[in-house]
């Protein structure tokens, strides 16, 4: 039973977290390519942004709350999070502004304003190491994480389910958000309104649909899944400048894979790259562990499929594998 | 006053202009029909009243408002509406939606609106819930329709309506375009069906390289010798 306990904590619980993290920042890059057609690289560092934005309100909020003697009954980090996500909203509309926007006014290639995003993903890397300094911090300086262990000695089972306060917060607010977008975009007019941008923009424009407003609601909905997602993945580990910055390629997998464009595409294919993740990694062998007596000498005490250190790849190995067999993603993406 | 009036329009996408003074007048009660051979600057004219490219020079005139060259997000709201020939439905969208798309601009409740597109199209009532993409190609004509009338147009633009449709259905779509017209909106359409077109248009305008080269009712130039043996096969 303990073998059990452990698969749970370490394939699915790790699966469920890093899926969440992968699909809140491929819904971003998913709705931003849909409307805007350019794969947008920045999204990674985006994250990274809110996640600070949200360290430095929780710093403040913190000093506050022990001035005055309050004891919050949530955590400080997620409290102070409606108000990061806004912050970053206001964060990615200024981006789009200051460096998106021109290039599209002048009637810019895609491929113009991917480089740009990369130029601008170098740049909120340098801003945040010129203010925070290289080093990683942790929002964790006063109070340890909650930790709620679940006894499963009913079962018979020694080893306890373990999951953190964050990561319990994490899965929660992903469903939370994934169900807001879905109402958003199939109930209301402006959601309605993006859905039909990104099928048809040409058609959305002669429809009278205003696109400028689509296009500042895009930013505004994936600067505030970022800021979510990046403070999840801080909360979860640390927070440091490159924090989002080396998973935006499993991120980007994510998108590709659920079909680019495709809001519930990117989900399923976040959760999909998130769960490959760990089980790739997982001991297999530790299952088989309690029929050992009725096995065969040779088979090995590890049987993960790929060591740690090469997680990264099983993204890859999932993308080339849809792309080779569906290459329009699991669900229908649109074209370029 | 009429609906619409080009005077002397150029227009082009930044090269050398494709229309090269055109003039075209149409009234509320009105069924215009652009005619031509390919590349006479027929879907061309079209684009220039909605916006979709630069008008050199001239002027367009709306229920005597200039509208040259505003963007299609103004001229909707004015009563303008526009079904392009290609790509004219939102595939991954279902029908209810596309027609509600229409409706875009509009604050008030459009239900009124909906009912009435479900009953001039009784098909698409069936398949109010069923993705756009996954229709027929006569039954995706009427959805563009649909959405195009959602927005309450009192002028209607209409790219080729009939192409790619089978004759089953080019009758019924012209026959809906009779009955939107009877409504009080009135209607531009460029066709390549130029007989059958020209028979029920109250006026016919036969454009060649950019330029007039016959204007008048539909029956006039279908008894024109010259405009038979020149643009209508014989």
């Amino acid at each position: 039973m303990n073998e059990l306990i452990f698969f749970v904590n370490k394939v699915l619980i790790s699966g469920m977290v890093l899926g969440s993290i992968y699909a809140l920042g491929a819904v971003g890059i998913t709705l931003i390519f849909g409307i805007l057609r350019f794969a947008h690289f920045a999204h990674g560092d985006v994250m990274t942004l809110g996640a600070f934005v949200t360290f430095i309100l929780t710093s403040f909020a913190s000093a506050m709350a022990a001035s005055m003697g309050i004891v919050t009954p949530i955590p400080v980090p997620i409290l102070v999070l409606p108000f990061a996500m806004a912050i970053s909203a206001v964060l990615v509309l200024g981006i789009d502004w200051g460096f998106y926007a021109p290039l599209r006014k002048r009637g810019a290639k895609p491929v113009t304003l991917l480089i740009a995003s990369i130029g601008v993903a170098l740049m909120i890397q340098g801003v945040i190491r010129l203010f925070s300094g290289v080093g990683s911090r942790t929002f964790y300086v006063d109070a340890p994480k909650t930790i709620f262990r679940f006894d499963m000695s009913f079962l018979g089972a020694t080893r306890k389910i373990i999951v953190t306060e964050p990561q319990f917060w994490m899965v929660g607010l992903t469903l939370v958000s994934v169900l807001a977008l879905h109402f958003f975009l199939t109930r209301s007019r402006l959601g309605k309104g993006m859905r039909a941008m990104a099928d048809n923009a040409a058609l959305a424009q002669v429809s009278g649909i205003n696109t400028q407003l689509v296009i500042r609601v895009t930013w505004i909905i994936a600067g505030a899944l970022a800021c979510l997602a990046g403070t999840m993945l801080a909360l979860d580990v640390t927070l440091k400048p490159d924090l989002a910055f080396n998973i935006i390629l499993p991120i980007f997998a994510a998108a590709i894979v659920g079909g680019l464009g495709h809001s519930y595409g990117a989900i399923a294919g976040g959760f999909l790259v998130g769960f490959a993740e760990t089980m790739s990694v997982f001991n297999w062998a530790v299952l088989l562990r309690p029929f050992k007596g009725a096995l065969p000498e040779w088979i090995p005490n590890d049987l993960s499929i790929v060591p740690t250190e090469y997680k990264l790849t099983v993204a890859f190995t999932i993308l080339i594998i849809v792309l080779l067999v569906k290459p329009t993603g699991m669900f229908k993406g649109v074209g370029s | 006053m009429a609906l619409v009036k080009l005077d002397n329009i150029e227009a082009g996408y930044g090269g050398a202009p494709i229309l090269k003074g055109i003039n075209m007048e149409i009234e509320a009660s009105d069924i215009g029909v652009i005619v031509g051979p390919n590349g006479a600057g027929k879907s061309t004219a079209l684009k220039a009243i909605f916006g979709l490219l630069d008008v050199t020079s001239g002027a367009i005139t709306f229920h005597g408002e200039n509208i040259t060259n505003a963007l299609p997000d103004k001229l909707v709201p004015k009563g303008l509406s526009f079904v392009p020939q290609e790509h004219n439905v939102f595939t991954s969208m279902s029908v209810n939606e596309n027609l509600e798309m229409g409706a875009f601009i509009r604050e008030d409740d459009f239900s009124d609106s909906l009912t009435s597109i479900y009953d001039m199209f009784p098909p698409l009532k069936e398949k109010r819930n069923q993705d756009a993409g996954e229709l027929s190609g006569g039954q995706r004509q009427m959805v563009a329709m649909g959405r195009a009338l959602m927005s309450k147009p009192t002028l209607l633009l209409l790219d080729e309506p009939s192409a790619g449709l089978s004759p089953r259905y080019v009758l019924e779509i012209f026959e809906q375009i009779v009955k939107v017209n009877a409504s009080g909106v009135g209607i531009l359409m460029v066709e390549q069906n130029a007989q059958q077109a020209l028979a029920f248009a109250s006026k016919g305008f036969v454009l060649a390289n950019g330029q007039n080269r016959f204007t008048g009712t539909g029956k006039e130039l279908l008894a024109d010798p010259e405009v038979a043996k020149s643009f209508l096969g014989g």
